[in-house]
């Protein structure tokens, strides 16, 4: 079932909030479609990287004679065929990055900080001698105590990563390097007073593994360094610019000498907003003079690209018997992988961010551990903190006696509420989401033996940011739109669908691509909810740039003043009284006429969008426990978002069910195990067990639409806040199942199989 | 007026545990300008690392994002997303 709730912002669309067929559907339904790894060029060398095999080792030497010597090996790379940067802060991606960090994770200098740390890459005519100078290579390790668990890393005892790293957030400077990167925290009113005034007191201590965003589609990119230091690379990724940026930085280049071209995206969900391999494939294309192709495998993947945070969270929460939360105070502790940067920051901001509190205080630890640089997951860091917070609310309304949902209605954000995390919350429909839920069949559906019920709620901001987006009309009035946005959610439909509102043409007419950063100005990655909204404004304003100067080229044919000519339903229509019985214009008459009105018909915007409408989640999860296995099956999901106003519906509910999908492994199948020594036990689709189609119900979204007013048509960012209530929505479901609370992710078939033993003995 | 708030413990690092105050501002950049002067390093560290919601609307690098005689700017940590 899916259901819109609809409150049109402007009432008569024709093509907006419609389901046209995906412009990129055949290309992918027919394998024709070319990503990463597809791409070749005539001479194309194959590089491949050399891993450490330790978690944590000084790097003694590495000696590459013996791989150079081998017959086809036309060139290696190490740290020292790197600049050695200084520690920099640089906004390339979404947000600043340590460009030092960022090099080191790309290639390992003086230590390997993981299982899987690049310390060496390779170019070779061929993949077999590619593997057989891999194997050339020598390297002399002083292996060193690793450390992985996040507390154990924070312990003052634990192996230190960084000598030069210092608590930052302290309220003094600690004397001692240590692995926290940083404190921080968020505090409002009076804890104590609200925990005194409390009639219940839940608390609970939660516990997450790092998990991978799990796309099908491994690493993979071509480069090409022409020997005038002109530089080209093709690869699958979450933004051109960013790869083009971060490779310039590395490699210190030029940016203006590298053009990028996005492949197809075969799934990103935050973890391709950065570069592992294309650096490389530039330093050994430049080193070797011919083109290098780099394709990661799966166990690659997984043991050196970013996983999200495994983490610990506590949570206490004080309540009247009334259920009105008096205090609230959460403690998130994030593993950031080998270098600082977890996402802990937006998990302190959202985790109580569904919650009107007065008293709070919320504490955040960014901790190094030797486990891969975490990168950005679906609503970084806010599932994780969602588990916590929404458990223990689950907790509270089973102590209070009062339904979970009212027990979030009752503390419910709304307009005028002032977030936990600062700003006032303005045209936001938290409350709207629960009442769907509240009213969906499957919250009153009946519940059979061994079946439990759960519900939680989560929030995430959504942004805007930098995006350029340009129209160009052809001779016969179609149009083609270029963005600088990888599509990696549906992206190209809503630009046709925006584009084609605006110009009053038939969606099939628009033709929307996504050009090289060469092509089209600069634009922020594609990631964090931002695309329809940000580079939807640009395309919006681009088309009403056309439709104006459309309405003068008309101007200037019918010999009127430009005032004097309106658009409607595609064509120019004369207002001219003196001119009557003229019929209107249609864009095809006007471009055909183009050459003699002024020439081409194009049009560029680049913009910095702000304003971007935060969304709510709300999802009720139904699921059934074999008390045999401990298996947990997923009977029936509901998942309700404020989507602002769903451009495309079927891409929205896409979104929605794939954020459910992904939350489900996560809370029930997903994890980084690693052995005695810090290696990935499980780098592999076999042992990594992510959901598949029978593993999950029919999905329901329910898409209820509280426009933003800052974007034309009332768009939302919707990618994200899916993702974040289902880690708690099925642990609470499991809770209801077998009446005791597991706190510890993944809720997989052992552990439930040892709380149903302990119970019955 | 515009009232400045922040709830984050990183910037009273730099206000000495002041999380409430007003500036002479009429954008961004005027904010941006202000806070450093009062509180050396703090408008550097926000222009770097925070967002500005004014009046609940989030900005990012935004110098010319207007701030009203009576506005409510919260300074928070700037936003990314996966």
């Amino acid at each position: 079932m899916t259901d819109v709730l609809n409150r049109p912002s402007t009432p008569q669309l024709k093509v907006v909030g419609t389901r046209p067929v995906r412009p990129d559907g055949v290309d992918k339904v027919t394998g024709a479609a070319t990503y990463g790894a597809d791409f070749h060029l005539p001479g194309m060398l194959v590089g491949k990287i050399k891993r450490s095999p330790h978690a944590h080792a000084r790097i003694v030497s590495i000696d590459t004679r013996a791989a150079l010597a081998l017959p086809g090996v036309k060139a290696v790379v190490t740290a020292a065929d790197l600049p050695d940067l200084a520690s920099e802060e640089y906004e390339a991606g979404e947000s600043a990055s340590n460009l030092r960090d960022l090099s080191l994770n790309v290639m390992a200098r003086r230590k390997a900080l993981y299982d899987g740390h690049a310390v060496a890459a390779v170019a070779a005519t061929s993949s077999a001698i590619a593997d057989a100078a891999l194997d050339l290579i020598k390297v002399t390790y002083e292996v060193l105590p690793h450390v992985i668990d996040v507390e154990a890393a924070m312990a003052p005892d634990a192996p230190l990563l960084h000598a030069h790293m210092f608590t930052e957030g302290l309220d003094e400077r600690p004397a001692l390097p240590s692995n926290i990167a940083k404190r921080n925290q968020i505090k409002g009113g009076d804890i104590d007073k609200g925990f005194a005034e409390a009639d219940v007191i839940v608390e609970g201590r939660y516990t997450t593994q790092a998990v991978h965003q799990g796309y099908i589609e491994p690493h993979a990119c071509v480069a090409s360094f022409a020997a005038d230091g002109q530089c080209q690379v093709w690869s699958s990724s979450q933004g051109q610019f960013m790869v083009r940026t971060y490779c310039a930085k590395v490699l210190d280049l030029d940016i203006a000498s590298i053009r990028v071209t996005p492949a197809e995206i075969g799934g990103g969900f935050g973890g391709k907003t950065t570069v592992y391999l294309e650096p490389l494939a530039l330093a050994l294309s430049r080193q070797s003079g011919a083109p290098v192709k780099m394709v990661m495998t799966r166990e690659e993947v997984f043991r050196a690209t970013g996983p999200t945070s495994g983490a610990v969270i506590l949570v206490k929460l004080g309540a009247k018997t009334d259920g009105k939360l008096t205090a609230a105070e959460v403690e998130l502790k994030y593993q950031a992988g080998a270098f600082s940067g977890s996402p802990v920051g937006a998990g302190s901001m959202t985790a109580l961010a569904v919650y009107a509190l007065e008293n709070f205080q919320i504490t955040g630890w960014d901790v190094v551990t030797n486990s891969p640089k975490v990168a950005a997951y679906r609503a970084p860091g806010a599932p994780i903190a969602a588990f916590g917070v929404e458990s223990a609310i689950d907790d509270l309304a089973l102590k209070l006696g009062i339904d979970p949902i009212t027990l979030r209605e009752i503390n419910g954000v709304k307009d005028g509420v002032k977030a936990v995390y600062g700003p006032t919350f303005r045209n936001i429909g938290y409350l709207e989401t629960l009442k769907a839920i509240k009213d969906c069949p499957q919250y009153t559906a009946p519940l059979g033996p061994n079946q439990g019920r759960g519900v939680a709620a989560g929030f995430w901001f959504n942004v805007g940011g930098e995006s350029t987006a340009a129209v160009h009309i052809s001779e016969d009035g179609t149009a083609v739109i270029a963005t600088g946005n990888p599509d990696i959610g549906g992206s190209r439909a809503s630009m046709a669908m925006m584009a084609a509102e605006v110009l009053g043409l038939p969606v099939e007419k628009v033709r929307p691509i996504v050009a090289d950063t060469a092509s089209i100005g600069f634009s922020m990655l594609t990631g964090g909810s931002r695309t329809t909204f940000a580079t939807g404004m640009a395309v919006v304003q681009a088309a009403e740039k056309i439709v104006a100067e459309l309405k003068r080229r008309a101007a200037v044919i019918w010999d009127v003043a430009p005032d004097m000519v309106t658009w409607e339903n595609g064509a120019a229509v004369c207002l001219d009284p003196s001119k009557e019985g003229l019929r209107p214009l249609p864009l095809a008459g006007l471009a055909a006429q183009s050459a003699k009105t002024g020439g081409p018909i194009s049009a560029e915007v680049s913009l910095n969008a702000q304003g971007a409408g935060p969304g709510f989640a709300v999802h009720v999860c139904d699921v059934e426990v074999d008390p045999e296995t401990g298996h947990v099956t997923v009977l029936r999901y509901t998942a309700a978002q404020d989507v602002g106003k769903a451009i495309h519906p079927s891409y929205v509910e896409g979104q929605i069910q794939g954020g459910v999908a992904q939350g489900v492994g996560w809370a029930l199948n997903e994890e980084y195990i690693f052995d005695s020594e810090g290696k990935m036990e499980n780098a592999g689709f076999l042992d990594y067990r992510v959901p598949v189609a029978s593993d999950l119900p029919m999905i329901d979204a329910i898409m209820i639409e509280v426009p933003n007013p800052r974007h034309p048509y009332g768009a939302k960012g919707v990618g994200e806040a899916p993702i974040i209530p289902p880690l708690a929505a099925v642990a609470n479901a499991v809770r209801g199942a077998i009446g005791v609370r597991m706190c510890d992710l993944p809720l997989s078939p052992p552990k439930i199989r040892a709380v149903i033993d302990a119970k019955a003995s | 007026m515009p009232h400045v708030l922040t709830t984050h413990g990183d910037c009273g690092a730099f206000t000495g545990g002041v999380f409430a105050f007003d500036v002479e501002a009429r954008s961004v950049r005027q904010l941006i300008l202000e806070l450093e002067n009062r509180f050396p390093g703090l408008g550097d560290y926000v222009e770097r690392r925070m967002a500005i919601a004014i009046d609940g609307e989030i900005h990012q690098d935004a110098y010319g994002a207007a701030l009203g005689e009576h506005s409510e700017v919260y300074l928070i940590p700037k936003i990314g997303g996966g």
